[in-house]
Parts: C-alpha cells; structure tokens; sequence
C-alpha cells in the first residue's frame, strides 16, 4: 500500500505547523519590513516633494525680489544720471553767466578806460588849442587891432535889437555908479569920447561911463551895468567854441558808453 | 527496493510509527523555521540591510507576485498557505543533493496531505469570500446538471495533484537509484541536476495549482477555465 493514512495525518499537521511557523518567522515579518520600507521611502519623497516645492516657491520668491532690486537700481541710477546732467547743464550754465558777467565787465572797464583816455586827450587837446588861440591872438593883438575892436563894438552896439537896448537902458537909468567899460588894452581919449557919443545915442540919454583895464579880455570891450552886459570880444568867440566842442564830445561819450 | 521514504521504519508501536518521511519532514520544517527565524532576527527597514534579507524579500515579493498574477486580489492572505506549499516541496526537492537523503514529497502518504489541505483550504477560502450558499451555488454552475461533474473534477484535480508530484519526486529519486547501480559515475549527476530542475518546476506546479483552485473558488466564473490541469 502507498498511503500510509498515520503518515498522512502526521504530514497534514506537519505542514498546518509549518504554515504557522512561517506565518509567525518569514512572512509577517519581511512583509512587515517591506511595508515599512516603504512607508518611509513615501515618507522622504513626500518629504523631498515638499522640500523642493519650498525650494522652488523661496527661488521664485528671490528671483521675484532681485528683479524688483534690479529695476529700483536702473530707476535710481537714472534719476541720478538726469539730477547730475542737469546739475552740469546748471554749472555750464552758472559758470558761462559769470564769464559773461567777467567779460562784460573788463569789456566796460576797457570801454572806460578808452573813453576816459579820449575825454582826457580831447580835454588836453581843447586846452591846448585855445591856450595857443590866445596866445597867438594876445600876440597879435595891437594899436590897429585894438582900435578896430573898438569900432567893431561900437557898430555892435548901434546894432542892438531893441530889447536889449530897452532892457540895459533901464538898468543904467537904476543903477547909481557909472557904467563900466572895460577893454584889455589902454584905449585914446577920442575912443572914450567916440564910444561916449554913440552909446548917447544908443540909449537916447547922458550915460556916464567910467573906463577900466583888463588884459584877461582877449582883445574885447564889455560894458556892464546894474547886472547887465554886453560884450564883445575874441574870448567869448573862443569859450563859445569851446562850449560847442565839449557839447559835442559829451554827446559822442553818452552813445559809446551804451553797451555793444 | 524501496518506493518512497515511508517504508523506512525508525520506532513502531502499533498503529503510531515514525518513519523516513517524517522524519525528513521534520528536518525540513526545522531547517526553514530556523533559517527564517535567524534571517528575520535582524531585519532592517532601512535602505542597508544584509544578503540574506535580501533573498528572503526576493522570495517573498516573487511569490505575491505570482499569486496576485493568478488573480487573488489580497496576496498577503494567502501567501502563508501558497508560499509555505511552495517552499516545502522546493525544499525537500533542492535537499536531494544531500546523500542519504530522500524527499518526504516522493511518498504519496505526503502528497497526498498536502492535495487534502489543498482540497479543504479552496471551499475553505471560498466560503470566507462568497459565503457558504454563494460557493455552494457554484457547483450548480452554468446548470445543475453539472454537479455531478464539478464534485468529479474536485475530487479528480486533488487525486491529480497528489499523484503528480509523487509521481515526479518518486521517479527521480528512483531513476538516481537504478542509475547508481548501472553508471556509477557521471550520469547520476546530470539526472540529479535534473532531478533539481524537476523539483523546482513541480513545487512550482503544486503552488500555481492550488493558487488557482482557490482562485476559481473565490470568482468561480471567471477563472474556471484557468482551472483546466496541466499534464
């Protein structure tokens, strides 16, 4: 007989044993380690996944705030760039005002000087010109000049409009002291009595006339009386021309002075 | 000449004998309880853990492996029935190369055992999944007039699965024996390496089997052609 029923009782419980002792010793064990493992190798990738998510959520963070840096700088730097070129264009500015200024004022200090140079030369040059004037005519002046000086008054005075001769025949009829007549050379008793007779006639009156020597009278004759004048003599052409020279320099001084 | 183990005799006394198979069985259990015992002392669950460790969940996931492929939703419930057949008949097969040693599984008392396991562990899982009137009700299927042939096929497959794996283990053992005495040198090596081989594939066979009825027990639609037995 093959089957040997003891056996297989005795096998059947054998094997149920073995079932248990593997259960117990192989399988609950390994399979247990290898859920462990497992779990914990889920647990460190879901771990890693959240690592990596923070990583990537602080590197987008960072970059996020280095852009933001980069474009605050390129603002500042060109605020900066435009504060300083227009700080520069002011400078430019400011420093080309006061070479202007400088310029202008060596400019006028130069025009100055100039002018003062001419109105100095032109002064100098008028006192000399009418220095040597008198001079000459003091030189020239003599007897036969002195005598047609005296006519030559004389018919100025006969030619007197009338209110001027109006006006000095009332200062002479004011006056108490006589009428003074000055001449720059010692004149003839017939040209006092000459002079004498027409300003009788002149003023239609007896004028007493009181005769006196001034050489500072370039050959001239002047007669004054209660603060009236009239005169006639080569001086007073020359100071009216000398009056008519300083008008006319005046005048080319105040055009120049005017800035160019 | 002696056909399998079981006529080796130790201690009698009556109807209770110990004989070669048991004892051999006992070896067996006792070598994988220890190994496993010592193997899982230190198990790690860290990324470093030791060889041994290593073939152990190699075997272990392998074999969830295979019976989740079959179509058992739940490998970890089964694994310690299908695992344990499987690695009781590779073992006893693999001990072969020790002399003097015969495998238990080369006697019919232990296949048949372990086909008798098979056959109350299939109604047995079966019941626990559909219920005692919901497995009953698949011997009726597709008609009632299969019943007949669905009791048939059960008690035919478990006659089968003892037969066959007696049948392989006793015939190379044998075939080594009537080859020692014959061609003492070279050739009973070769049929030993083939012995192996045959071990291995049968441990294989007897494990997908049994996965299989319990399968076609617990969605018995479905599988029943995959219950159709090998040669």
């Amino acid at each position: 007989m093959l089957i040997d029923w003891f056996t297989v009782g005795a096998q059947t419980l054998n094997f149920l044993l073995l079932v248990w002792l593997m259960q117990r010793y192989l399988y609950h064990p390994v399979l247990n380690a290898i859920n462990a493992r497992e779990k914990r190798i889920a647990a460190e990738l879901a771990d890693a996944a959240a690592r990596k998510a923070e990583a990537d959520k602080q590197r987008d963070e960072f970059q996020h705030k280095n852009a933001e840096f980069d474009k605050q700088r390129a603002a500042l730097l060109s605020k900066a760039a435009e504060e300083a070129s227009s700080e520069r264009q002011r400078l430019i500015e400011e420093a080309r005002k006061a070479a202007d200024d400088l310029s202008a004022k060596r400019d006028e200090l130069l025009r100055n000087d100039a002018s003062n140079l001419n109105a100095s030369i032109a002064r100098r040059t008028q006192t000399e010109v009418f220095a040597i004037a008198r001079k000459t005519l003091a030189d020239l002046a003599g007897a036969s000049l002195e005598e047609r000086v005296w006519e030559v008054f004389v018919s100025k005075l006969r030619a007197l409009d009338d209110a001027t001769k109006a006006r000095l025949a009332e200062a002479m009829k004011q006056s108490p002291a006589p009428a003074l007549v000055r001449s720059a050379f010692e004149a003839s008793p017939e040209r006092h009595a000459a002079l004498q007779q027409a300003i009788n006639a002149t003023f239609s009156a007896d004028v007493r006339l009181q005769f006196e020597t001034a050489p500072e009278i370039v050959s001239g004759i002047e007669l004054s009386a209660g603060g009236q004048k009239v005169a006639w003599s080569i001086a007073d052409y020359l100071s009216t021309l000398e009056q008519g020279i300083s008008e006319l320099l005046t005048k080319t001084k105040t055009p120049a002075a005017s800035p160019s | 000449m002696r056909l399998s183990p079981d006529e080796m005799i130790f201690w009698q006394h009556g109807f209770v004998k110990i004989n070669g198979t048991l004892v051999f069985t006992w070896g067996i259990m006792l070598l994988l309880a220890v190994g496993a015992k010592l193997i899982t002392r230190h198990l790690s669950t860290d990324h470093q853990r030791s060889r041994w460790q290593n073939l152990l969940e190699i075997i272990v996931t392998a074999m969830q492996q295979q019976i989740s492929e079959v179509g058992l939703r739940q490998p970890e419930k089964f694994i310690g029935f299908l695992g344990t057949l499987f690695l009781f008949v590779a073992t006893a097969a693999l001990c072969t190369v020790i002399p003097g040693y015969e495998p238990p599984t080369g006697s019919l008392s232990t296949t048949a055992a372990l086909a008798l396991c098979v056959l109350i562990a299939v109604p047995m899982f079966g019941i626990q999944d559909q219920g005692l009137r919901g497995y009953l009700k698949s011997y009726l299927e597709p008609t009632f007039i299969m019943l007949p042939f669905n009791l048939i096929s059960e008690v035919s497959r478990t006659l089968a699965l003892a037969v066959r794996l007696f049948g392989n283990m006793m015939s190379g053992a044998m075939i080594i024996a009537i080859l020692l005495t014959i061609t003492p040198f070279l050739f009973p090596i070769l049929m030993t390496l083939l012995g192996l081989l045959t071990g291995m594939v049968q441990a294989y066979i007897f494990s997908i089997l049994a996965a299989v009825y319990i399968a076609a027990a617990m969605h018995p639609v479905k599988t029943k052609a995959a219950a159709a037995s090998p040669a």
